[in-house]
């Protein structure tokens, strides 16, 4: 043991070492080994400190104070899940699959429980998300205990799937890692609609991670519903590879939780490849976001486009960092970035780190940035017109979202967005 | 219907108006003029309630209430409209949502029934009819890439949907075209009556001669310098400002 991690981290660790022998795939060595070289590496690194510089805007104390558990095997079945809104949908309560509540559909596609066939991941697994590389990589790979796994098929359009994760009400805190790994074949399409939410009343990690594999002419469209409980933290991270002709495309509301990360790394790694980031953050007195995006031009011909929109009220905290390197090889790269905050009090506050590193001469590559309050005029135009205004700031604020969220070009997930926006209204009343 | 006594306020320290007296009796329409920077913005953003400006002096009661102490969308729910100078574009907030949420809200202050999506879009229909609005006005964003006409006209339909008591008319007729200055006229006619009183700001006599007046107040440094009947609007179209300047 070379260095104790300190607080929560440490007790995350002993969760390890009791656990090790009894997480899935504990028999197959090459995953055993990789348990063992990812703890190891979190255990020399621990949780992040804003003394490392992608870590520097979000504060990890509040997550390092509290001792997590393991979920508790439960199979209690009432859950406030929303309705079902794609024809297929995979739940998972407490990071672990629970088949009685999917409902997975025709087997064209190849779907299930990440546990169930582990011997299957051997070589995908780890391949994007290497622990060594980040501190929360390896906390997941250490403990993961479930995920899903989604491989479609060469040339299929696998329509559209949500992953609902649940986390229960607990008394004592825990913490769950859930391992995703999905995989577009040549020219296959996937629409991927994540919802993450959580008791109210328990203090719980979530901390997803996700490996994306895009290949040759696919399209994934990501579209993540972040609702996690008034006392939840959710730090997820994606890994995505895009290979020739693919596309991903994110698109991230972040709603919920106390302390919440949204990281992303992309690589575009084929010609004519694209990338699209975007998302909305909308945060309530005590709340901190933070969207870290890292994207790697680094094939010729590629395209990427970014929008995040922050709306802070009360004494919240968002953090924007993106950054965008653009290869040798990458001539002809096409970017684009913008972050742009609303702050509708005098107590938030916003951090924005644009971060452009160009290696290739033939570039277009831009980035912007603009925060600002609600426009005086516009506010008493319709209060002009008889509309209250509590209502007429809600109107200026939906219209200061309303271009990003129409970034979704499918109606269900874009749909999906636009109720979670209003139930978050609701939640303000 | 609005009564102005001795109103004076300021901008920035600044003062803009230095006393005004007006008063508007039900079912009158009144004009104002006046050159370029005399206030006549002022006072109908300040009617309208408008924050930037502190009042300082004087008292202005309209259908029986002391106006200056309403929150702005209480002006407009107890029947007050303005027509801006300016109409403000509203970025990603469509043109229609705009249009029902104001008159739904309007509507629910007087104790009315709000209107639905089929009932409001009947509703609109028929008025952007007849102030001759292409429909494709109510899908796009309020005010937003409307040329300086199409933007007036929006503001003439608010009129017309919400049936104010009074209206106060801010250059409604600048940037028209000859067609539109007399559709917007008729507009105005169509709501005349003993209950609907309009304050018309205006630099042209043409809206004058379809919108007839029953009184002209001169505006000038922040005062009425002047009133008279619709011949004073002719007076000042044939011979400019100059000889009420002295008396300013
Ligand atoms: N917010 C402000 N800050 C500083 N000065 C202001 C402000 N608003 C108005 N003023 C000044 O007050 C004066 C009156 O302006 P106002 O807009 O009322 O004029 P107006 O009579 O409507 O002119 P026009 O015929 O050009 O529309 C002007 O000198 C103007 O510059
Ligand atoms: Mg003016």
């Amino acid at each position: 043991m070379s260095k104790l991690a300190p607080g929560g981290a440490e007790a995350l660790l002993r969760r390890y070492e009791g656990l090790s022998s009894r997480l899935p795939g504990a028999r197959l060595p090459w995953l055993a080994s990789l348990r063992a070289a990812a703890a190891a590496a979190f255990r020399a690194q621990g949780l992040p400190s804003r003394r490392a510089e992608a870590w520097r805007y979000t504060d990890l104390r509040p997550i390092a104070e509290v001792e997590f558990a393991e979920p508790l095997l439960s199979v209690t079945a009432a859950l406030p899940l929303p309705a079902q809104r794609l024809p297929r949908r995979a739940v998972f309560v407490d990071g672990r699959f629970r088949e009685g509540l999917s409902e997975l559909g025709d087997n064209d596609v190849a779907l299930g429980s990440l546990a169930a066939d582990l011997p299957a991941a051997e070589g995908r697994l780890g391949r994007l998300a290497r622990p060594e590389d980040h501190p929360l990589t390896a906390l997941n790979t250490a403990l993961f205990e479930d995920g899903l796994t989604v491989t479609v098929p060469a040339g299929i359009d696998a329509g559209g799937l949500e992953l609902s994760h649940f986390v229960l009400a607990a008394e004592r805190p825990l913490a769950c890692h859930p391992r995703h790994l999905i995989r577009l074949e040549p020219g296959a399409r996937l629409l991927l609609l994540e919802s993450a939410q959580g008791d109210v009343a328990t203090r719980y990690l979530h901390n997803p991670v996700f490996e994306i594999e895009i290949a040759e002419g696919a399209s994934l469209v990501h579209v993540r519903l972040q609702q996690e409980g008034e006392a939840g933290f959710q730090l997820g991270t994606i890994y995505a590879r895009i290979e020739a002709g693919g596309t991903y495309d994110n698109f991230t509301l972040n709603a919920g939780g106390r302390l919440v990360r949204n990281e992303i790394h992309a690589v575009l790694a084929g010609p004519e490849a694209a990338c699209h980031m975007n998302g909305a953050q909308l945060l309530r007195d005590g709340q901190h976001a933070d969207t870290t995006t890292v994207l790697d031009h680094a094939a010729p011909d590629c395209r990427s486009r970014q929008t995040y929109k922050t709306v802070l009220s009360g004494r919240s905290r968002g953090v924007f960092q993106g950054r965008i390197h653009v290869h040798q090889v990458a001539q002809r790269t096409d970017g684009y970035q913008m972050n742009q905050a609303l702050l509708l009090s005098p107590e938030a506050e916003i951090d924005s780190k644009p971060q452009l590193e160009i290696y290739a001469d033939d570039v277009k590559c831009s980035h912007g940035a603009t925060v600002g309050a609600l426009d005086a005029d516009q506010l008493f135009y319709l209060r002009a017109r008889g509309i209250p205004e509590p209502v007429a700031r809600t109107m200026l604020i939906d219209a200061f979202l309303q271009d990003v969220v129409d970034t979704i070009a499918e109606g269900p997930a874009r749909d999906a967005v636009a109720t979670a926006i209003a139930d978050w209204w609701r939640g303000r009343a | 219907m609005l009564k102005i006594e001795g109103l004076t306020a300021e901008v920035e320290g600044k003062p803009i108006l230095r006393g005004i007296d007006l008063d508007l009796p039900p079912g009158e329409v009144h004009a104002i003029m006046g050159p370029n920077g005399a206030g006549k913005s002022t006072l109908a953003y300040l009617l309208a309630g408008r924050e930037d400006y502190a009042v300082t002096g004087g008292t202005v009661r309209f259908a029986g209430q002391d106006l200056l102490a309403l929150a702005p969308e209480a002006r407009a729910s107890a029947g007050l409209f303005l027509a801006f100078q300016h109409p403000v574009e509203l970025p990603g907030v469509g043109n229609a949502l705009f249009l029902r949420t104001a008159l739904n809200a309007i509507r629910r202050a007087r104790g009315e029934d709000e209107l639905d999506a089929m009932q409001f879009l009947k509703l609109v229909r028929e008025r952007m009819r007849s102030l001759a609005m292409p429909e494709d006005m109510l899908k796009r964003s309020a005010n937003v890439g409307f040329s300086g006409g199409e933007k007036k006209r929006n503001e003439v339909l608010q009129m017309a949907l919400m049936r104010p008591k009074l209206a106060i008319l801010d250059e409604t007729d600048s940037g028209l075209d000859i067609d539109a200055l007399r559709i917007v006229a008729e507009g105005v006619n169509a709501l005349r009556g003993p209950d609907f009183s309009a304050l018309v700001i205006t630099h042209h006599q043409r809206l004058l001669d379809y919108l007839v007046p029953d009184r002209v107040h001169v505006l000038i440094g922040g005062r009425i310098v002047q009133s008279g009947g619709p011949e004073l609007a002719r007076k000042l179209e044939a011979e400019g400002y100059g000889f009420l300047q002295a008396a300013a």
